[in-house]
């Protein structure tokens, strides 16, 4: 069902200013954490309440708040992850623009329990609106004395910066983005070491994106015993669902996770738009496998899609009606991911633009049936053969569709027309 | 010199804030590229020397990401989402539209100097679809009524 306790107050148009957020017991949670907790408590809570990774791999985050050395002898970064490139997802944005300071809160909070003195959040380069309702929040939290030097008195000092990238998706992915945030392209590191021993200049470093940290202040204020009640037992909490596509009322929506697919597209979405039959679903962003209509009543937790055969992703679900083309879904994501693809593997800057090329044969018509094996070939060499994942997602949707839907590319190969013409809105 | 002072400065300021100035090379691209509406070579020395850095090292950043114009654009450069969320909700034949309605060619610009139109990957904007954006602005949940009101707005004011 739906549970706002993100969203609590995303509707204020006050909430962005401090005023208000501490009016409703905003920065509480950062204060008795500096007087009352130690950093080791502080981690302790969060993996009490099972917290996992909202950005899309799942990582439970107090476990990755505790692999930092806390014997270092070199500075410890924490890093808010605000590059939000997945396609279908939209809903970190939503935080930064409408509730700030839950995540300047969520931020200071983990910084503290890693040890850091300094935090980036990493916003791509096309949200300047989000970027500086940030740094916004960040400079009345600094006039408050909640950032800064011996803040509140307690000695802990915390430097707090926006960073603005590029727009590039790879930076999504943790490695990347430190090498871009350090002014380097957004290339990956192989791993180990892994960014909570050698992370931001060579220094340990979290990285956490924005929906998980949102998470942090609620989880102190309440309990980590609160929070893994709500939800089921390996996926506690809420998350925020972007549903898009051919539904009625697209929308971020907060749900307990654990909440029917068919909750979010029907009763919360409207149904399908133009009384047009469902004919398959994206769960979690464009790199998570396509479900068919007949597991729509499969419950939003971790555990449930991936036996559906899928992924919660980034919790963008994108709905498609009967009069989509399946083989223009593959070569639109084939597209997005050539052009995301960082060049680094070989396996994945070739095999992304061969993908697309063969794609582009076949929807000008001039496709070979040994197209279809030779795509799924092609999956074969990219698949597991990168440093970082964007090479195994590039595969996902192309596998998928051709599972699915492989009628749709025998007939586009056979006649060099679609089975199912695209009936989209127009303009012209 | 094609920075402004102004634009040193901000690129100075930022270079100030982070541990390592290197750091700053993204953040002063973007003022860069606000204030001259593109990126070139001789533009790279500059920033780098506002920042403390080879140009090098500006070039290597500036190249690799595509949200930085590297060629001339309209006053006004219209990005267009046409990835999957948009794409269902007709993306492609928005961006036909605002083609054909400006008399351009996708990356050129139009005769009056205002606009240039290109297809870009997810804005993050997919519940609000079709969208696109006007230089740092987000246009949301467009319908033909709504392009046609913009596009006079940002005619008027020229």
């Amino acid at each position: 069902m739906e549970k706002k306790i993100l969203f609590a107050n995303i509707d204020d148009p006050g909430q962005p200013e401090i005023d208000t957020y501490i009016s409703k017991g905003g920065y509480e949670s950062f204060k008795k954490v500096l007087k009352e907790m130690k950093p080791e408590e502080v981690i302790e809570e969060v993996k009490k309440s099972g917290l996992r990774g909202r950005g899309g791999a799942g990582f439970p985050a107090g476990m990755k708040w505790s692999f930092v050395p806390k014997d270092s002898p070199k500075p410890k970064y924490l890093v808010c992850n605000g590059d939000e490139s997945e396609p279908g997802t939209c809903k970190d944005r939503v935080l930064m623009e409408h509730d700030p300071h839950l995540v300047v809160e969520g931020m200071a909070i983990a910084a503290y329990a890693i040890g850091a003195n300094h935090a980036f959040i990493y916003i791509r380069g096309e949200f300047d609106h989000p970027a500086n309702q940030m740094r916004k929040a960040i400079g009345q939290a600094y006039d408050k004395g909640y950032l800064g030097k011996n803040i509140l008195g307690t000695g802990y000092d915390l430097e707090m910066i926006v960073h603005t990238g590029g727009g590039a998706y790879i930076c999504g992915e943790e490695t990347a983005l430190l090498n871009s945030l350090e002014g380097k392209p957004g290339q990956t590191r192989i791993r180990p070491p892994f960014p909570a021993v050698e992370g931001l200049y060579a220094c340990p470093t979290v990285v956490n994106n924005v929906e998980t940290l949102s998470n942090v202040s609620l989880i102190i204020k309440n309990g980590g015993e609160w929070y893994a009640s709500i939800g089921t037992e390996k996926s506690t909490g809420t998350r925020i669902f972007c549903l898009s596509g051919h539904v009625k009322n697209p929308g971020n929506y907060e749900l307990e996770l654990g909440t029917p697919l068919s909750y979010l597209i029907n009763d919360l979405g409207g149904r399908v738009i133009d009384g047009k039959k469902l004919k398959a679903i994206i769960p979690g962003g464009s790199s998570t496998p396509i479900l068919l209509p007949d597991k729509i009543d499969t419950p939003l937790d971790f555990e449930s899609i991936a036996q559906a055969g899928s992924m919660l992703g980034s919790g963008g679900v994108i709905v498609m009606h009967e009069d989509t083309d399946m083989v223009w879904v593959a070569r639109t994501l084939a597209h997005f991911y050539m052009h995301e693809s960082c060049g680094e593997c070989t396996p994945c800057r070739q095999g992304t633009k061969w993908i697309y090329d063969i794609l582009s044969r076949i929807t000008f018509g001039e496709g070979k049936m040994d197209d279809i094996d030779l795509l799924l070939d092609l999956c074969d060499n990219i698949d597991g053969k990168t440093i970082c994942p964007l090479g195994d997602a590039a595969v996902i949707p192309i596998r998928s569709t051709i599972n699915l839907f492989r009628n749709e590319y025998e007939y586009y190969i056979k006649t060099g027309k679609p089975l199912v013409n695209n009936k989209f809105m127009s303009f012209v | 010199m094609a920075l402004s002072t102004e634009s040193i400065d901000a690129i100075k300021e930022a270079a100030a804030r982070y541990p390592h100035k290197k750091s700053a090379i993204l953040p002063a691209l973007t003022i860069a590229y606000r204030q001259i509406g593109y990126l070139y070579d001789d533009l790279y020395i500059e920033v780098a020397d506002a920042i403390g850095v080879s140009p090098n090292e500006v070039a290597s950043a500036a190249t690799f990401y595509t949200m930085f114009p590297k060629q001339k654009v309209g006053k006004y450069l219209i990005q267009v989402c046409t990835n999957i969320s948009c794409g269902l909700m007709g993306a492609e034949s928005l961006k036909e539209y605002l083609l054909k309605k400006l008399n351009v060619k996708e990356g050129g610009i139009s005769e009056d100097g205002l606009f240039t139109v290109v297809s870009v990957e997810c804005l993050g904007s997919c519940t609000t679809a079709p969208m696109m954006q006007v230089n740092q602005t987000y246009y949301e949940n467009l319908t033909k009524e709504k392009v046609d009101e913009i596009l006079n707005d940002l005619r008027e004011k020229g």
